[in-house]
């Protein structure tokens, strides 16, 4: 079989799965529909593992697969772009979303929908691939906004819930928010470039470089930075940053297989990627690298805070998602695209395992979320138990564990990097390390550990989640079926090994090869490379940094806090009040943006409808109308059909007439 | 063959009279199956006007001249070029469906309703085929006879109101535009031939008053900002066949007069006046997306999503590049699709719980969820999401306005928001939610009829939006040779 047969495989199996489960789904029944579902996904998967042997033996692939228009010199294609960057992103993605599906065996298996919630994820999977194995700009969008969609169909999966239909539609406007940014970088890229193709577009940046475009009034703008901000604002949607992160914790109201796939795991660093992809375009600008770093980096700090107030079990892992794609743009920012990667790359194994650990937890409560109603797990669910410790230990940076390698690399990358905001970045990273660790371990003590909380738990929002029930089994909370922890265990595998085995070859090595540019003026890889002397050695390293110490003393806070002293949080609650609600009510941006952004649009529009529509134009319409009447109502009596009327009126005319003859002459 | 053009204007009015005579609602079965097989002979011979396309020509095709009026120099003078062609196709295609969408829901005056569509299509065709000026006028102003009856006779209460709107904004700017042809005449020499008048001499000032002439016979058609207020009265007051035929169509004409009067004819004023409909058209985009924001009623909602839509048509045609203006007649044609799609959909609504009001709705996706998935695609077809037609438009004209300028593309790319808020938060409270409305319980899902029509729909919208190619590659050699035309200055 030839290559090109294989990449065309790679997103079509997936979009096959779906749509046979989507529009024969009822037909065919639930189980061959996730039977079919599933093959999709694993021939997908089977096939990038080819595709990535083949990349590993050193043969790339840049060609179309169809012109999607052409006009004049001007071609718009769809086509494939086979790297090592694209590899990586295939098999994470194909692997999480293979055991995504699997998982929602177990957790959908009660639900009515179940056959359209597997034609959505395979559809979801298709979209992602056509994302990542993009060769153009305009096939990035497709993929891009195609997830997007999927992303709005699945937050609103039960879509009688209110709470869930508010946040689906919040998060589709938030990210069009993005979106508008990123046309417009797009755009700009056409008008300069002449194309959206990325070898293209890439080989013409250097000529570029110094280029500077007018916008606002006379002051001349880098074109490059102008691009690279406006590309990032679309990233800022997607990857949720700073201040278009309000999305992301909303979209928890979908169900627990799409949080970990869609919003941990994959479209979440949809944004990361294309500016790892872009790095030819970013490297040509400071201002945007460091725009980007700055974000980054509130996101990274100040959406982990948030995380050590929230009681609900998946919206603790969506600010740590936050928190963690925050780690991953300061190190775009920093020029560390590859440490970027990386850390995308064993995020999505230990995050993913975190959510659909919570989720298995969330079986086992019967739908409560609410971790101040948990406790003493630990005995009742030993895999789950054991899985999540390796998530958590693997989030928070633990030496040897996945995380560890990408985290480090990140904090160590921005303290080398010399941009503008750099400083601030590395404080915020170092900060944020101790805050992951408390709240993850905050988390996983309130769950598993401690006195058992759940017979209290009053099944207060059993309602709400009316349709994610399936049923009230009471009695003590056993461990899930094979098909939830069957994912768990094979995402624990990766969490654990995959960062010492990776980290040489694809921050060191040559792995990313031309996937990825970095110039000579951004030197932070090399000087990293110069610290590095092995996984093995950087893991026994650990222990005399920095971020091995905050971490420590997040855990070890955290186990005093929420298993020894519960009254110490309590009290500081009560004696910090103010900062207290500012996290609970996350700073008050969703409050901001429904008043001003929401409603604001809505009065705007309003006024306009009644004050221009209504008063002005209609106004005048009808005010035109009138007068035409009135006026004929005012003819009108002239002609009132008498003779002497007309006869006097004549005269009249005669006699004006001649009176301006005379004075004319 | 080489009449193909009369067939296609000719077959529907002939089908249309033939309709009309069957008379009384005594005949209604046997008046909807002759409406059905009028309008799809209809289509069927504008079908190789496809087939037949030469799309490395820019000439006019199918071409058809004999003397109308020898006096006044007046010809029955008909052809096509890559600009015309798709509409035409886009007409006859519509016109069947209005067809099958009245078959039950119109059961008073069935013979004159079918037959007042059928006439109109061929009219219709007659507008965008005519290359005489004379011609043109007469079906540009003869098309709106059929549908002052539609508004009028199976419209809403408010008929009489938007049926009078209507026609005073039409009237004022039809007249205009008769003068200007009468203008023309004298100084091409004694000629009503459109072509003869792409190649006069016209001064400045002359170009100038033309300029906003034909601007105001168009711009009240297209419609746009602030000619625009008729539309959303129309749209509500209009059976459904009439808002799809008024939006997928009727719009189209005002927008194609841009193309075929004003840009070749005046290329000087167009140059020289552009910042004034770029200015009209991005105030279309935003200011109306907000109005549109703010609706409660459905028809009135989509009517003003239209007027958004088509300011990305006059914004694409003014910005004189192959990108922005094919863009421009990709949006008309998607628009013809999506508008057409969305206004069945409230009609499928309207049908069932005779309301338009989204208040009164709200958790359909309950009880018809293959109308809630359809509905879906046409929703985002109009927020211009990619793989759907909708995006292709859109996408080209913000491509084409950043080369221009970059606020052009700014405010054009606020569609992206505005459109997916006013559409999906419709989308939201209408399909979405728990059943508030005690009527909705009792609701049924599409029928075969309506699953048909939406089908059909369906495949256009997502076709084009996967493939483009087919539809460019008509319009493109058209496009180019008129924007050589309007680079060329006609000053003495």
């Amino acid at each position: 079989m030839d290559m090109q047969m294989l990449y065309l495989i790679v997103p079509l199996a997936p979009l096959l799965g779906a749509i046979v489960a989507g529009f024969f789904g009822k037909l065919i029944g639930r189980t061959l529909s996730h039977v079919v579902a599933i093959a999709g996904v694993a021939v997908s998967l089977a096939a990038s593992v080819l595709v990535f042997q083949d990349v590993l033996a050193g043969h790339t692939y840049n060609g179309s697969v169809y012109t999607w228009m052409v006009l004049g010199d001007l071609r718009f294609e769809v086509g494939f772009l086979i790297d090592s960057l694209t590899t990586m992103m295939m098999l994470v993605v194909t692997f999480v979303s293979l055991m995504v599906h699997i998982y929602t065996i177990g957790y959908m298996h009660d639900d009515p929908g179940y056959q359209r919630f597997f034609s959505y994820i395979s559809l979801f999977t298709f979209s992602m691939l056509m994302l990542v194995m993009s060769n153009n700009f305009l096939q990035l969008f497709f993929g891009w906004e195609a997830v997007g969609l999927v992303s709005y169909l699945l937050i609103g999966f039960w879509y009688t819930k209110e709470t869930a239909i508010y946040a689906n539609l919040k998060a589709f406007l938030v990210n069009r928010v993005g979106d508008f940014g990123f046309i417009l970088g797009i755009g700009l890229v056409l008008a300069h470039f002449g194309s959206l193709d990325y070898a293209t577009v890439f080989a013409k940046a250097p000529e570029l470089a110094n280029e500077t475009i007018t916008i606002w009034f006379d002051t001349p703008w880098m074109l490059m930075s102008v691009i690279g901000i406006l590309l990032f604002i679309g990233a800022m949607g997607k990857s949720a940053q700073f201040p278009l992160h309000v999305w992301l914790p909303d979209s928890m109201e979908g169900p627990t297989p799409i949080s970990a796939l869609i919003h941990a795991a994959t479209m979440v660093t949809a944004g990361i990627f294309m500016v790892a992809r872009m790095s030819p375009l970013f490297e040509l600008s400071d201002t945007a690298l460091s725009f980007i770093m700055i974000i980054g980096a509130i996101t990274a700090l100040f959406m982990g805070f948030l995380g050590m107030v929230q009681n609900d079990i998946k919206r603790v892992v969506a600010y740590s998602t936050l928190s963690q794609l925050g780690y991953m743009t300061v190190a775009l920012g920093a020029s560390a695209y590859s440490v970027a990667v990386f850390h995308l790359m064993t995020h999505a194994f230990f995050k993913a395992l975190l959510f659909l650990a919570a989720g298995s937890v969330i079986i086992a409560m019967h739908h409560n979320q609410d971790i101040r109603y948990m406790g003493g797990l630990k005995k009742y669910m030993p895999i789950t138990w054991i899985t999540s410790l390796i998530g958590s230990l693997a989030l928070i940076g633990t030496p040897f564990l996945s995380g560890f390698y990408s985290k480090e690399s990140i904090i160590e990358a921005v303290k080398l990097s010399t941009l503008p905001g750099a400083d601030i970045a590395y404080w915020a990273v170092l900060i944020g390390v101790f805050v992951t660790a408390f709240y993850s371990f905050r988390m996983y003590f309130l769950v598993f550990h401690g006195k058992e909380r759940f017979h209290n738990a009053h099944h207060h929002d059993a309602d709400s989640h009316g349709q994610d029930d399936h049923g009230h089994h009471g009695g003590t909370p056993h461990e899930t079926p094979w098909v939830v922890t069957g994912p768990l265990l094979a995402l624990a595998l990766p969490s654990l090994a995959i960062g010492y085995m990776t980290i040489e070859p694809m921050l060191f090595g040559d792995f990313f090869g031309n996937a990825i540019y970095v110039a000579d003026r951004h030197p932070v890889m090399v000087e990293l490379n110069q610290h590095f002397h092995g996984a093995m050695a950087m893991g026994l390293h650990a222990v005399t940094t920095l971020p091995f110490w905050l971490a420590a003393a997040g855990v070890g806070l955290s186990a005093f806090f929420y298993l020894k002293r519960p009254d110490i949080p309590a009290a500081i609650q009560q004696r910090f009040s103010f900062i207290h609600s500012m996290l609970v009510n996350k700073y008050w941006f969703d409050e901001l943006y429904s008043k001003l952004f929401a409603g604001g649009a809505r009065l705007l529009g309003a006024g306009l409808w009644r004050g221009g529509d209504q008063a002005i134009i209609d106004g005048a319409v009808n005010g035109t109308a009138r007068l035409v009447e009135r006026a004929a109502r005012l003819l009108r009596a002239f002609q009132s059909g008498y003779i002497y009327h007309y006869a006097f009126a004549m005269l009249i005319g005669v006699f004006a007439l001649v009176t301006w003859f005379a004075r004319l002459n | 063959m080489d009449s193909i053009l009369s067939l296609v204007i000719w077959v529907p009015i002939l089908a249309g009279v033939v309709v009309l005579a069957t008379g009384s609602d005594k005949n209604a079965v046997l008046a909807r199956w002759l409406a059905l097989a009028g309008s799809l002979t209809g289509l069927l011979v504008a079908i190789p006007l496809l087939t037949g396309f030469d799309t490395t020509t820019s000439a006019m095709q199918f071409v058809e001249k004999s003397a109308w009026i020898p006096a006044l120099n007046i010809h029955y003078h008909l052809g096509v070029d890559g600009i015309s062609m798709p509409l035409i196709l886009l007409n006859s295609f519509i016109t069947v469906l209005v067809v099958i969408a009245g078959w039950q829901v119109i059961q008073d005056k069935v013979a004159q309703y079918m037959a007042a569509f059928l006439i109109m299509s061929g009219l219709i065709n007659g507008v965008f085929a005519a290359l005489d000026g004379i011609l043109f006028y007469v079906f540009f102003e003869g098309m709106l006879i059929p549908l002052y009856l539609i508004v009028g006779v199976w419209g809403g209460p408010n008929r009489v109101y938007a049926a009078f709107k209507f026609f005073l904004y039409t009237l004022a700017g039809s007249l205009l535009m008769l003068v200007s042809m009468i203008y023309l005449y004298f100084q091409s020499g004694g000629s009503f031939d459109i072509q003869t008048w792409h190649a006069t001499t016209l001064g400045m000032t002359a170009q100038t008053l033309m300029f906003f002439a034909f601007l105001l016979a168009f711009g009240v058609k297209v419609p746009m900002w602030p000619v625009h207020t008729w539309l959303p009265d129309a749209h509500v007051e209009a059976p459904t066949g009439g808002s799809v035929v008024l939006a997928a169509i009727t719009l189209k004409v005002g927008a194609y007069g841009f193309l075929r009067f004003i840009l070749p004819i005046l290329p000087d004023a167009s140059h020289e006046l552009a910042w004034f409909v770029i200015a009209l058209s991005l105030i279309a985009v935003a200011y109306i997306g907000l109005v549109a924001l703010a609706q409660s009623d459905m028809k009135k909602l989509i009517a003003y999503s239209s007027i958004a839509h088509m300011g990305f048509v006059t914004l694409g045609f003014f910005m004189f590049s192959p990108l922005g203006l094919e863009g421009g007649l990709v949006q008309m044609i998607s628009h013809g699709f999506v508008s057409a799609a969305l206004f069945l959909c409230i009609g499928v609504m309207y049908d069932r719980l005779h309301s338009r009001q989204i208040k009164d709705y709200g958790g359909l996706v309950n009880r018809m969820p293959v109308f809630a998935a359809l509905f879906m695609l046409f929703a985002m077809a109009n927020a211009g999401l990619p793989a759907t037609s909708g995006f292709v438009g859109e996408f080209m004209v913000i491509m084409a306005a950043t080369q221009v300028n970059f606020w052009f593309a700014f405010v054009a790319a606020s569609t992206l928001i505005l459109g997916a808020a006013y559409t999906l938060w419709m989308y939201k409270r209408v399909v979405f939610g728990q059943i508030t409305n005690p009527h909705a319980e009792e609701l049924t899902d599409i029928n075969a009829r309506e699953t048909l029509l939406l089908g059909v729909l369906a495949v256009c919208v997502l076709g084009m939006g996967l493939y483009p190619k087919p539809f460019t590659d008509v319009m493109h050699v058209s496009v180019v040779d008129l924007l050589a035309h309007v680079a060329q200055s006609k000053l003495p």
